[in-house]
């Protein structure tokens, strides 16, 4: 039973076990989980690694280059992607390198909960050179607070306000609405765009179900005009370049209502007061708890799970670490060892967790998690990754696991014993069916890609 | 491993697998009887494609202001649509659906929508693919279900998704599978009798294995999508790179080639497509294919004749008329249907785009479709005919269309449509006669 703890521990709450890994959680396995969450929440150990103001200022000027490159004719459409995709690399490759090395590997699953579900994409223009800032300084360091801290955090991000379209958002009767329409000419037209409004209540905060209305996007989205970033082209372009910028002449102008509430003209604080009651709202509350629930228990998680993690959500108001000790706390949480199919980026880091690989910047780390479908930070969509079976189980989806592990395998040749390893990194979980087919195996390549392959390592 | 191989491997390893049969295949029977053999595509456009710039009503005269600089004018004129009947035209990006709906292979379809009407992209698509009126209601798809009602010996592999994954639409009780093309190499026969066995009591990776060495089997005949001569040498090469510790090389390269334009149909789409048809024209393979593209959620900076929203849609018109030219004779048996979560809202937005509405546009096309027709019960533009004041109204269901292909494009029983497939739907009665007798 004990060591059930420790696979459990290592396999679903944290990513994947390494070797030697679950015998050092040893008896208590929720007290291994706890201690993860004491101390300061663990930084990327890059120094190269640009911030997003550094990044967003040179992309704008690089953008303003090219547009004047371009009325001379000059080829430049590649430049931006080529300044943009090395910052990518690094970012991706050293989240990969934490992920792989980190002995906290429950709070790196957290941050990645976390990423995912406050989701930019690198399919949107700049986000392929912030999407690793935008974790680094949004959600990181808040992944051990409250989680009212880390929605402001997240929704004032530049990266957020350029994924979501909120720069461009401009109130209808506010200053620079009425200076457009005096010099209109055509038929352009200024106002608000929805797009952020409505992914807050939506995927931030009150969930799809979580009662509001057309009009509560509407308003809302009023409410945070002028929300922008500084040092960008054209109507933008005052303010600290690549930093969180309150324009107030685009912000729409008097006291707006959101469900149900009224919140005068405060400048950006109306919507930094709007998101405050968002946070509390128990909708929010259940919507968070639902989505941690299927993560960590199950793709339909017990309601009884769900029910205790959002009255501790709205008892403690949000403070993540005490949600983070109800969640370990649960009985669900530890009855079903393997309910969750592993997604694809869990497959890859935690078979480099258990076979110590080492994440080399040299030889394409990224390639992975491209061939198996599941790019880092381009989930395609504000909703980010989905996270059940169903999503991620397709035919094809595991023959491409399969193919890869094989790959794995042949690389590593005599290197690694799985037979020694399969108890390490499977613990209890490990069945005899696999225990012997590993060591029947053809060859030391065979037995490392039955063990990826096998159906417990599979899952977590 | 070789098709031959491969194929010897399946009959041992499907039988390992928990006893799962392969069906006999009925296409000899079906070739002597001479029975026509249905395909049917079906495009998800995810992220809720604009039906008024895609099949612009630019005879509507509130189109004009509503959509200001980025309205289409007639055709003929500067920014002219592309003709169709009059008063609603086509994108000009859509040169090839033109030259379809000419040649009477195209029904476009206006002011459609799924039963949904909040403006979630992703409860939209969840009801789009559920076939039932509420988001998460079903986990399975309207399309697996109708596959599993179609009158004969059920197959294992009726259907295919093209990705490596099986959307929502295509889950559920009849064995489907799901195929993408690889960049690594196969497995050794005796790695893969192994992994079947370690897998042979386990319910979901036994069928799963099954399926897709099935899929490659397809792929692989002469002709497949994965066919050596369809094989790009760049794959090929790179089929070893994405191992850890491969020797430096074009591993990371994939990333750098596929920027910046992936949520765009690009070049995987070019892929799918490719594959798509090949599978579509195996004589025995699945009938149904499903695939999806992204990237048509246009807040900001959507354009008009030009800009952003037109290069998306002059990649998915390049790819369909891939699909006809790859599927050949095949195509004069095929459906082809596209269709989107909801539409956006009727009046350009203040950041230059759109946002999420309601009733949009689909289009039915393909050899089998009796097209050259616009069917829309069109409900004007003005604000008191716009749904909430600000979307397109609906005035046909979509799943009125959707039981109209299934019933006479792949004789799927009405009983069945009315009730596992589209359960609730009464109201919603099958567009009869778009497919030509």
């Amino acid at each position: 039973m004990q060591q059930l703890g420790s696979t459990i521990a290592a396999n679903r709450f944290g990513l994947g076990a390494r070797p030697g890994e679950l015998a050092s959680i040893g008896g208590d396995a929720r007290d291994w989980l706890r201690a993860q969450l004491k101390g300061r929440p663990s930084p990327v150990a890059d120094p190269q690694l640009a911030s997003s103001a550094e990044v967003l200022g040179q992309a704008f000027a690089l953008q303003r280059e090219i547009q004047q490159a371009r009325r001379s004719g000059d080829d430049v459409q590649k430049k931006l992607p080529q300044f943009l995709q090395p910052i990518y690399k690094s970012e991706a490759t050293a989240r990969f390198a934490l992920a792989v090395t980190s002995d906290r590997p429950f709070l790196e699953r957290l941050t990645q909960f976390w990423t995912n579900h406050f989701a930019v994409s690198i399919d949107k223009q700049f986000m392929a050179g912030l999407a690793g800032s935008f974790e680094r300084e949004a959600i990181r360091p808040r992944v051990l607070g409250n989680f009212g801290d880390l929605l402001v955090a997240a929704e004032m991000h530049p990266a957020m306000l350029l994924y979501l379209d909120n720069h461009l958002s401009v109130g209808p009767h506010s200053p620079a609405a009425a200076r457009a329409n005096r010099r209109q000419r055509g038929n352009r037209t200024i106002g608000i765009n929805e797009n952020l409004g409505r992914e807050i209540l939506e995927l931030h905060t009150l969930g799809v179900g979580g009662g509001y209305t057309q009009a509560d996007v509407t308003s809302f989205a009023t409410v945070i005009t002028g929300w922008s970033v500084g040092g960008g082209n054209g109507l933008f372009a005052s303010g600290p370049p690549g930093r969180f910028v309150f324009r107030p002449d685009n912000h729409e102008p008097g006291t707006r209502t959101v469900l149900g509430r009224q919140y005068p003209d405060r400048g950006y604080e109306q919507g930094v007061l709007v998101l405050n009651d968002l946070a509390q709202h128990p909708s929010t509350a259940h919507h968070i708890a639902t989505k941690l629930a299927r993560h960590f228990i199950a793709d339909d998680p017990p309601p009884a799970a769900v029910e205790r993690l959002t009255q501790a959500f709205s008892e403690f108001g949000g403070d993540l670490p005490a949600v983070y000790r109800t969640l370990i706390d649960l009985r669900e949480a530890w009855e079903q060892p393997l309910a969750k199919y592993k997604t694809p980026s869990d497959f890859i880091v935690s078979s480099y967790r258990g076979l110590s690989l080492p994440v080399d910047a040299s030889h394409g780390p990224l390639a992975p998690f491209e061939v198996l479908g599941q790019r880092t930070w381009q989930p395609g969509s504000p909703a980010g990754w989905p996270d059940r079976s169903a999503d991620w189980d397709g035919a094809s989806a595991l023959l491409k696991r399969l193919e890869w592990a094989d790959a794995v395998g042949g690389r590593l040749g005599s290197r690694r014993n799985a037979a020694e390893l399969a108890p390490q990194l499977l613990g209890a979980n490990l069945t005899d069916a696999t225990g012997t087919a590993i060591a029947r195996a053809a060859g030391a390549q065979q037995a490392v890609t039955l063990l990826l392959a096998a159906p417990e390592f599979m899952r977590r | 491993m070789s098709a031959i191989k491969r194929r010897e491997f399946l009959k041992v390893g499907a039988l390992a697998a928990g006893g799962a049969l392969i069906t006999t295949r009925l296409a000899f029977a079906r070739a002597a009887a001479g029975a026509r053999r249905p395909r049917f595509v079906l495009v998800i456009l995810r992220g809720a494609l604009d039906g008024l710039a895609a099949v612009p009503p630019y005879g509507d005269h509130d189109y004009g202001h509503l959509r200001g600089e980025f309205a289409l004018r007639a055709p003929g004129e500067a920014k002219g649509a592309l003709p169709l009947n009059g008063f609603f035209g086509l994108h000009p990006s859509l040169g090839f659906l033109e030259e379809s709906y000419a040649a009477r292979e195209l029904i476009v379809f206006h002011a459609v929508a799924s039963p949904y009407r909040e403006r979630s992209h992703f409860d939209g698509q969840d009801v789009l693919e559920n076939g039932t009126t509420v988001a998460h209601a079903a986990q399975t798809g309207w399309l697996n279900r109708a596959l599993a009602a179609a009158p004969g010996v059920p197959r294992r592999d009726a259907g295919v998704a093209l990705g490596q994954n099986v959307p929502l639409v295509m889950r559920g009780p009849a064995e489907v599978t799901s195929w993408s093309p690889s960049k690594l190499t196969g497995l050794d026969d005796d790695t893969l009798a192994r992994v079947t066995d370690l897998y042979a009591r386990d319910p979901l990776l036994s069928v799963r294995l099954a399926d897709a060495l099935m899929a490659d089997r397809v792929a692989a005949e002469p002709g497949g999508a994965m066919a050596p001569e369809a094989m790009a040498p760049e794959a090929m090469a790179q089929s070893m790179a994405a191992a850890p510790g491969a020797v430096a090389g074009p591993a990371g390269s994939p990333q750098a080639k596929s920027q910046p334009a992936q949520s765009a149909p690009g070049g995987a789409y070019a892929q799918i497509v490719h594959a798509a048809a090949g599978f579509l024209r195996e004589e025995d393979g699945p009938q149904v294919a499903v695939f999806d593209t992204t990237g048509w959620d246009t807040h900001a900076n959507e354009g008009g004749a030009e800009g952003q929203l037109a290069g998306r849609l002059a990649t998915l018109d390049k790819g369909l008329a891939t699909l006809r030219g790859e599927l050949g004779p095949v195509w004069k048996d095929t459906a082809v249907l596209l269709v989107t979560e909801f539409g956006r809202t009727a009046a350009i937005n203040g950041t230059r785009g759109t946002d999420h509405g309601t009733a949009t546009m689909a289009l039915l096309a393909g050899g089998a479709v009796a097209g050259g027709r616009v069917i829309a019960d069109w409900p004007g533009l003005s604000s008191r005919a716009l749904y909430q004041g600000r979307d397109l109204m609906p005035t046909l269901d979509l799943r009125c269309v959707l039981k109209g292909v299934l019933q006479d494009h792949l004789g799927i029983p009405a009983p069945a449509l009315e009730t596992s497939v589209f359960p609730e739907s009464g109201r919603a009665r099958a567009l009869e006669g778009l497919m030509r007798a």
